[in-house]
């Protein structure tokens, strides 16, 4: 049997204006490459709309280059800043 | 405990608005295992194992950069000390050219923008292979685009090499004519304690003391720490120092990770994280600005040495407790050129040479990019070398000097080197200042504070 592989979260951080629609298509774009959401949330901070989507992609069907060239693509459609980036770096720099 | 969005926002807007980036990757590399008495058979074992792990270099850099989303701006290789190994090699100033040229076409071929390494450990005396090398230095680095040189002049154990300083000041005259705007002599630095593992360009080398290969990374960032310091812009001093403090631990942190991981898929040992804040041209990400956000009205004005003290202090102790592998330089870089708010300095009369030296007596590493007059004497180049480094050797500090003596240019020009290396105010300097003592050659003794034991 196949060892379960630990999961591998990355963390999606979006900026720009808030308007209707950018957490559907984002999920889609998860969901057409078999990435798994683990989290999400929003929040306005210093004029900046900004939402986070933790995702698992343990058992994605693209690689990660690919996955952020796709969001490139609709960062670019809907006016928005979208990061694309493992969970350690965050993990390393906000927890002692 | 997951990040919470306030967290990631942090980090995302670091990159984001303030410029930080992993500034280097460098690869130590130890050549001595190449070394020969037949120059072909030595440039083909170096050239070999250079382009190799250059390349692999280049590839991983790239996957860590994609996977944590934090830019690695440069990838750099820095090797033994070229006079080593030049050591057994037909005693001639034309091998070390070659060496240099050969160089050159391995970084070229690794697609790696510059390789450090081509100079010698001369504190004490020079042998036949060092003083071939150092005669080489103005065709050496004139004649190919991405190999740095080094000196290291000076120690607190040795004193100085007051043979070598007085040389050296013909060198970069030399250099500095063969080059346009004498741009040449911005690809060597000459130092007073030189540390063996210092990522950053134009002083890397791979020093004796390294194993076969490590990686050493260079955090910077600038435009963070000033970002954070005008958010405070009403705390008292010791807040100040706190808050500092906490920013660099992050960015530290985020620079070690990125290290190991290199390190871990090159198979090389990691080695340290330089954390000096280096500028750069880029509006914002300058260390000038820093001390001006701090409450000093202009660089260089009473109030920037304490300033610029409390900064460096603040991100030392942030840095050692973010890693146990800090070193390299791990101090202030305030390169004239590169960073925007000196080059304003200096233009609005604020910022002299003398502030400029006093600034390394607390924590700057050296007189940094900064041009002078093409006809300044060479006696006058190496006295302000003596000076500079005399201030490392006291104080059991690294300093070191970079300058571009500018051909046909004076006091008050501006220089455009273009590119990373930006632009330079010409500075004001004498034009006669202690031949006589220059000319005295010997060797400054090491100072009462090298007999520690």
């Amino acid at each position: 049997m196949a060892r379960q592989k630990a999961p591998q979260i990355c963390i999606m951080t979006v900026t720009g204006a808030d308007r209707v629609g950018i957490i559907a298509r984002l999920a889609n774009a998860m969901a057409d490459a078999n990435i798994n959401i683990v989290d999400v949330n929003q929040k306005i901070m210093e004029d900046y709309f900004v939402m986070t989507m933790a995702v698992d992609i343990t058992k994605a069907t693209i690689t990660m280059d690919k996955i952020k060239k796709q969001l490139d693509k609709i960062g670019k459609e809907m006016a928005l800043n979208i990061a694309f980036q493992n969970e350690n770096i965050f993990k390393v720099m906000h927890r002692v | 405990m997951r990040i919470s969005v306030e967290e990631v926002f942090e980090t995302v807007r670091m990159t984001l608005d303030h410029h930080f980036d992993i500034r280097t990757v460098t690869l130590g590399i130890n050549l001595k295992d190449c070394m020969d008495r037949n120059l072909a058979k030595f440039t083909r074992r170096i050239n070999k194992r250079i382009v190799q792990k250059g390349k692999l270099l280049n590839k991983f850099a790239d996957s860590i950069e994609h996977k944590y989303g934090i830019p690695i701006t440069n990838r750099r290789i820095a090797v033994t000390p070229a006079s080593l190994l030049l050591e057994p090699l037909p005693r001639t100033v034309n091998t070390a050219a070659k060496l240099a040229k050969a160089l050159d076409a391995a970084a070229k071929e690794a697609d790696i923008d510059f390789l450090g390494g081509f100079g010698a450990m001369v504190q004490k005396g020079t042998t036949a292979a060092d003083r071939n090398l150092i005669d080489a230095i103005p065709v050496a680095l004139s004649e190919t685009d991405r190999v740095c040189g080094f000196l290291n002049l000076a120690s607190t154990a040795a004193g100085i090499n007051m043979n070598a300083v007085r040389t050296f000041g013909y060198t970069l005259k030399e250099l500095a004519g063969k080059t346009k705007d004498g741009v040449g002599c911005a690809k060597i630095a000459v130092f007073a304690n030189a540390p063996e593992d210092n990522p950053f360009m134009a002083g890397a080398h791979h020093g004796i003391g390294e194993p076969d290969f490590s990686l050493n990374i260079g955090i910077s960032g600038p435009g963070v720490v000033r970002n954070v310091v005008m958010q405070n812009p009403h705390c008292d001093l010791t807040q100040l120092s706190e808050v500092i403090k906490r920013t660099v631990f992050k960015i530290t942190r985020a620079g070690e990770l990125i290290g190991r991981e290199i390190a871990a898929l090159m198979k090389v040992d990691f080695g340290i994280v330089d954390i000096s804040l280096a500028p750069t041209t880029l509006a914002g990400d300058s260390v000038a600005e820093i001390i001006e956000a701090m409450g000093v009205k202009k660089m260089g004005l009473p109030g920037t040495t304490a300033a610029l003290a409390l900064l460096i202090d603040a991100v030392k102790k942030g840095g050692a407790m973010a890693s146990g592998n800090v070193g390299g330089l791990s101090g202030t870089f305030i390169p004239v050129s590169e960073d925007a708010g000196m080059i304003r300095a200096v233009r609005a009369g604020t910022l002299s040479l003398e502030k400029l030296e006093a600034l390394t007596g607390v924590c700057s590493v050296g007189l940094d990019m900064f041009a002078v007059p093409g006809d300044t004497p060479a006696e006058v180049l190496s006295a302000i070398i003596a000076d500079e480094l005399s201030i490392g050797v006291v104080n059991n500090k690294t300093t070191s000097v970079r300058v571009i003596p500018v051909p046909g240019k004076k006091a008050g020009d501006i220089v455009h080197f273009g590119g990373l290396l930006g632009s330079a105010p010409v500075m004001k300097v004498p034009k006669a200042a202690a031949a006589k003592f220059i000319n005295r050659k010997g060797r400054i003794p090491s100072p009462i504070q090298s007999l520690r034991n």
